[in-house]
Formats: structure tokens, C-alpha cells, sequence
């Protein structure tokens, strides 16, 4: 049978899978009684009740007067620059040091666009180096090391 | 008259030249710090702390609240421009703030927060003089069982009156609970939801989360939409502050979200978050406007915003004459206040007048100085709306990732803002909102805390919640604000069915 709002499905779904798999996890943690509860016991009912929902929009996807709705299609190529380009900052960060973390993060993150130039990012990368170090590291004090670790 | 001595005491502490500078110098730090991106209160305070180690404990404590304010109205600041919550206080401002902001109204937008903030400022702080001891005697008759009632009504409030429907955004709540979950259990010492990873440990990072489900999530979305329709996502600035409509139309606003902040803020746990919720959803019920709620309607900004700068006055009530503090950002006032050895608590206003006094007048004067300081400013704010996109956005991850790292030097967190920009993402696909599970992740471990207090105290017996009053009326409000959420669904239903039969 097909669904008249694909999103309500997914959304359902994903509420479903998430709530059984959390009272999965947290029932495994100490019930406790009820003067007493364990740590299982918030976890376990929240996720009992999160799957409950999810069934109740599940079912509710088929339902005659669910707006019809298709699924968006993703835009995968500017979301893997961006979420790219924080990872690698933070796996970047300690071994190389700030300076080069940001311009990385900075020129990758650019290419998300569809306006990006090469120019146009150094340069907005030069500006973000001098500015964040400015502000963070001689401003504020905070302890980063700007240069890669092998060079000190 | 007692107050009013109390008042002289107190400006004429201060008033002295230095508190005015530190005042100042707080007010101008914490808005500077707080516009960046990632940046909330609460780092913002965390970072300038030490600033205040060597000054005298009135003067310390001056500059901190002064940087309170600064960072508050900072914050936001950033959600209205670039639709980043610094905390979560400012998560509903964003709604309509942004909406204003993208159709060049980002001046008006940003000038109704900054007189909101002052006028409900204001009414706050005279509250708090007035009715400090005797509001504080009101704050002991709430046990375990009202707090939870009272997050219950806060949570379901907050998405009851919603367009979006309920059964998805409770559910958003449930997840953002379970979220605030993770990590090790203050109870028992068990480590939970955490899939053995060592960062996990202490739990996520409020800022992560806010990061990477707006900051990250909403910038794909705008580059999406930028490629499909090529324009930016900003309409050119109109002009820079509110119209005299404007103005007839946020006062109603102003008056009740300081109402209701002023009232809800006296609560410790997430009074300032929830008022400003509640004003939302209140404004939303009563405002002739609602219509145009969340589509830019300047009463979504006047009222969250009074309602979370009375909420913040307010706030200093519990933390003053109990000694327990209503959120983070008191946590950590508590924490400066006992390096200055002052055991805070009802001793304070009668051990240390001048700083009890010259705290609440310092407050009245930061927000005036707040007002000075950044009506001239929106101008400025408002053209980093005319940098092209494709320079901003990088700027804004740059902000947010190096704020989020230095919050507690982990590049786990970092990775964490990755993780939840794509669930983030995935959220916008399916046009669920992320606001409500930001409120659950706030509210859910103080929620588990006093269910687990109440039930200890009654031994097990749940009907508590149902016969200590105050909580039994706080739970009937919540099922009454379930049962006019549902309603209109059900008229719908029958409206389609009776269209279906016609046809």
C-alpha cells in the first residue's frame, strides 16, 4: 500500500526505530522501583513513547485526509562539503594547529556553493585566520596551538 | 519608605564611577562576544570570569551581570540575522526575528529586541526589589512534583498551539529529553545512551546540538535554495527602525511576555527558556495577528524577547535569597559570588546591602546601557547582511566550530556539530521543526530529577502529582492545551469528510 504523505511515513519510521531501539538500550540499565528509580526507568518509557508516536504518524501517513507529500530530494553534494569540512577541522585542529584548521575548513566549506571561486575563498580564508586568531587566541587568551605540532 | 532607601543604597553604589565603567565594559564585552555565532551566555560568562577574579566582589558581580545582559541581547542578535540560537532562550525568537530579517526588516526586527528587552528589563527589576523576600517565601511552596508539572506544561505549551502537528512535535521533545540523557546518570553513577564513547561521558554540549541542527543544517538549506532559485536568501534593508505601526502593534506584546516573564522567572529550572516559549504560544492564542506568526510578525520578537529579559531579572530572585540557582548562567554567578566569599542565600540582603542593592540598581542601569550601547549598533549588524553569502557562511561555521571546540577543548564536540547538521538536515526534509527537542534537551534532565525527587518523597505513590493542588492545576492546564491542540484537527476531519461525502 502506498503512502499519501511519504513524509509522515519517514517521519513515523524514524520515531519508531529510534524509540524501540532507546527502551532496547535503556532496559538494559537498572529498572529500579518506583521510590527508587534506576536509571533505565525515564529512558526506557520515553522511548516506549516516542515509538508509540511514531506508530500513531506511521499509520497516520495512509490516512485520507494526510496532505500528499513526496520525499525531498537531498542535496547530497552540499551537505558532504559542510559537514566535510567541520570533520575535518576537528580531526586537523590538534595535529596541525589553528591556522590551518580554519583555512581548510574555510576553502572546503566554499565549495559548497555554487558561487565558489578560488579567489573568493583564500581570501575569506586569509581574513578568518587573522580575525579568529586576533579575537580568540591574542583577545581572549584561549590556549590553541596555531601551528602544526612537528614545526614548534 | 524601605525600598526606596534600599533603591538610594543601591544606585548610589552603583553609580560610582567605576561599577558604571565595569557596567559598561560587561555590557559592550558580553554583545560582542555574544553575536558571534556559537556563542551563548553562558561561554560567553565562563570565558570573562577570571576577567572579574581581581576586582571587588560589588564590581565583579556587576560586570558579570552586565555581560550577562550584553551576551543575552547579542544572542539575539545572531538568531534574528543569521538564525542562530546562542541559547536556547532565544530559539523561538528566531522564528519571526529571522522571518522579519529576510524580508529586510532585520533594523525593526532587531530594535524591537533591544526595547522589549529594556522596558521588560526594567518591570524586572523593580519586581525583583520589591518582591524579592516575599516572592521568594512563594518559591518554597514548590516542591519536586510542581516542577515537573509545571516543565510538563512548559514543553507541551510550547507545540500545542503550533501548526505543526502534535503527535511530531512531542515526539521531537521525546528526542531531545532522551538527547539530554545521554551520559552519566547524577543519580547512579550509570553511563547512559552513550555507545561507549569515552566524550560522551558527560553528556552533549547544548552548544553542539544548537550548532549543528541550525547552524550547519540551515546553511545547506540556504545554498539548496539558493541554487534552485539563485537569489540570496535576504531581502534589501526597508529601514532601520520600526514604523509607528510597528510600534502600536509590539506594545500589547511587550506588556504580556513581561507579565509572564516576570512570573515565570522566579521559578528556578528553565524559567528564562520557558517564558520565553510560553509568551510565544501565548501571543500566538491572543495576538489579532497570529496568522502571520512565523512569517515575520513583529509581535513573535516583541514577546519571547520580554519575556526571556524579565525571565533573566526575575531569575536573580532564587539565586538571591535562596541560594539556589535557576540556570546555567546563575550556576555560574553562584560560583563567582562564593569565590568572593559571599555565601549567597536570604543572608545577602542583609549582610552585604550595598552589593545586594547596588547588584539589582547595577541591573536597571546595564540594561539602559544596553539600549545606549546597541540601537546605534543595528545599523552595523544589519549590513553583515549585505556580505555575499558564499563569503558569510564560511565565516559562520569558522565562528561556530572554533566557539563550540573552546567551550571544553574537545574535538569530539566538533564532530558532534557534523553529526547533528545532517540529523538536522534530515529534519528540515521532512518539515519537522527542531525547536521543540532544543526545549526537551533542556528541560529533560531536570524533568527526570524531580520525577525521581517526587516519587522518592511519596515512596512510590504517583498519585501525588495528582493531589498536591498546584500541581494537579499545572496538569489539567497541560491536558487542556492537548485537548485544544487536537480539536481543530478533529473539525478538519469532519470538514473533509462532509467534502468527501459531497463529492
Amino acid at each position: 500500500m502506498y503512502p499519501r504523505s511519504e513524509k509522515r511515513l519517514a517521519t513515523g519510521l524514524l520515531y519508531l526505530l529510534l524509540g524501540a531501539g532507546t527502551s532496547l538500550l535503556a532496559s538494559g540499565y537498572p529498572m529500579g522501583t518506583p521510590a527508587r528509580i534506576g536509571p533505565g526507568y525515564f529512558p526506557f518509557w520515553l522511548g516506549l513513547l516516542l515509538a508509540a508516536l511514531g506508530l500513531s504518524i506511521t499509520v497516520r501517513a495512509y490516512a485520507a485526509r494526510a496532505p500528499r507529500e513526496k520525499l525531498e530530494r537531498w542535496d547530497f553534494k552540499s551537505l558532504s562539503w559542510m559537514t566535510g569540512s567541520v570533520v575535518l577541522f576537528g580531526v586537523m585542529l590538534k595535529p596541525l594547529g589553528l591556522v590551518l584548521a580554519i583555512a581548510t575548513l574555510v576553502v572546503v566549506a566554499s565549495r559548497a556553493s555554487h558561487e565558489f571561486t578560488w579567489r573568493g575563498a583564500l581570501a575569506n580564508a586569509a581574513v578568518m585566520v587573522v580575525l579568529i586568531v586576533g579575537a580568540f587566541v591574542y583577545g581572549l587568551g584561549l590556549p590553541f596551538s596555531l601551528w602544526p605540532a612537528f614545526l614548534d | 519608605m524601605e525600598l526606596l532607601d534600599h533603591l538610594a543604597l543601591g544606585f548610589a553604589t552603583a553609580l560610582s564611577w567605576q561599577n558604571l565603567a565595569y557596567a559598561f565594559t560587561g555590557c559592550l564585552l558580553g554583545t560582542l562576544i555574544g553575536v558571534l555565532p556559537g556563542l551563548g551566555p553562558v561561554p560567553t560568562i565562563a570565558m570573562l570570569l577570571p576577567i572579574t577574579y581581581a576586582l571587588p566582589p560589588t564590581s565583579a558581580l556587576i560586570m558579570l551581570a552586565s555581560i550577562y545582559y550584553g551576551a543575552q541581547y547579542g544572542g539575539s542578535t545572531t538568531a534574528i540575522l543569521v538564525k542562530l540560537p546562542g541559547e536556547s532562550s532565544s530559539a523561538v525568537t528566531l522564528i519571526d526575528g529571522h522571518a522579519m530579517a529576510t524580508q529586510g526588516r532585520a533594523g525593526p526586527a532587531l530594535a524591537t529586541a533591544a526595547i522589549a528587552s529594556f522596558f521588560a528589563g526594567c518591570v524586572g527589576v523593580l519586581l525583583l526589589a520589591a518582591f524579592a523576600a516575599p516572592l521568594a517565601e512563594m518559591a518554597f511552596k514548590f516542591g519536586p512534583a510542581e516542577y515537573f508539572s509545571l516543565m510538563l506544561l512548559g514543553l507541551v505549551g510550547a507545540v500545542a498551539l503550533s501548526s505543526e502537528s502534535l503527535d511530531v512535535s512531542l515526539g521531537m521533545i521525546a528526542i531531545g529529553i532522551l538527547l539530554g540523557l545521554v551520559g552519566t546518570d547524577v543519580n547512579s553513577g550509570t553511563v547512559r545512551l552513550a555507545f561507549e564513547i569515552p566524550q560522551l561521558m558527560e553528556g552533549i554540549e547544548f552548544t553542539c546540538l544548537a550548532m549543528g541542527l541550525f547552524g550547519v543544517a540551515e546553511i545547506v538549506a540556504n545554498l539548496e535554495m539558493q541554487k534552485t532559485t539563485g537569489t540570496t536568501a535576504v531581502a534589501p534593508i526597508a529601514s532601520l527602525m520600526p514604523t509607528r505601526e510597528d510600534v502600536r502593534r509590539m506594545t500589547p506584546s511587550i506588556l504580556r511576555g513581561t507579565a509572564l516573564g516576570s512570573a515565570l522567572g522566579i521559578l528556578p529550572g528553565a524559567g528564562v527558556t520557558i517564558s520565553a516559549f510560553s509568551a510565544y504560544t501565548l501571543e500566538k492564542k491572543l495576538s489579532s495577528r497570529s496568522a502571520e506568526m512565523g512569517h515575520g510578525a513583529i509581535e513573535g520578537v516583541a514577546a519571547p524577547e520580554a519575556a526571556n529579559n524579565a525571565a533573566a531579572q526575575t531569575n536573580f530572585i532564587p539565586l538571591l535569597t535562596l541560594g539556589v540557582p535557576g540556570s546555567a548562567v546563575m550556576a555560574l554567578m553562584l560560583g563567582a559570588m562564593t569565590i568572593h566569599n559571599i555565601q549567597p542565600g536570604p543572608q545577602v540582603m542583609t549582610s552585604h546591602p550595598a552589593l545586594f542593592w547596588g547588584l539589582i540598581a547595577s541591573m536597571w542601569i546595564g540594561n539602559l546601557i544596553l539600549v545606549v550601547l546597541n540601537l546605534p549598533l543595528i545599523g552595523l549588524w544589519v549590513r553583515l547582511l549585505k556580505v555575499p553569502y558564499r563569503l558569510l557562511y564560511p565565516a559562520i561555521l569558522v565562528f561556530c566550530c572554533v566557539g563550540v571546540y573552546s567551550i571544553q577543548n574537545s574535538v569530539a564536540d566538533v564532530f558532534l556539530v557534523a553529526g547533528f547538521g545532517v540529523a538536522g538536515y534530515l529534519f528540515g526534509k521532512l518539515s519537522i521543526s527542531p525547536v521543540p527537542l532544543l526545549l526537551g534537551f533542556v528541560l529533560g534532565p531536570m524533568m527526570e530529577t524531580s520525577f525521581r525527587r517526587t516519587l522518592m518523597v511519596a515512596r512510590g505513590d504517583f498519585s501525588v502529582f495528582v493531589t498536591r493542588p498546584i500541581s494537579l492545576g499545572l496538569l489539567i492546564a497541560t491536558a487542556l492545551l492537548i485537548v485544544l491542540a487536537l480539536a481543530p484537527a478533529i473539525r478538519r476531519k469532519r470538514a473533509v469528510v462532509l467534502a468527501e461525502a459531497q463529492a
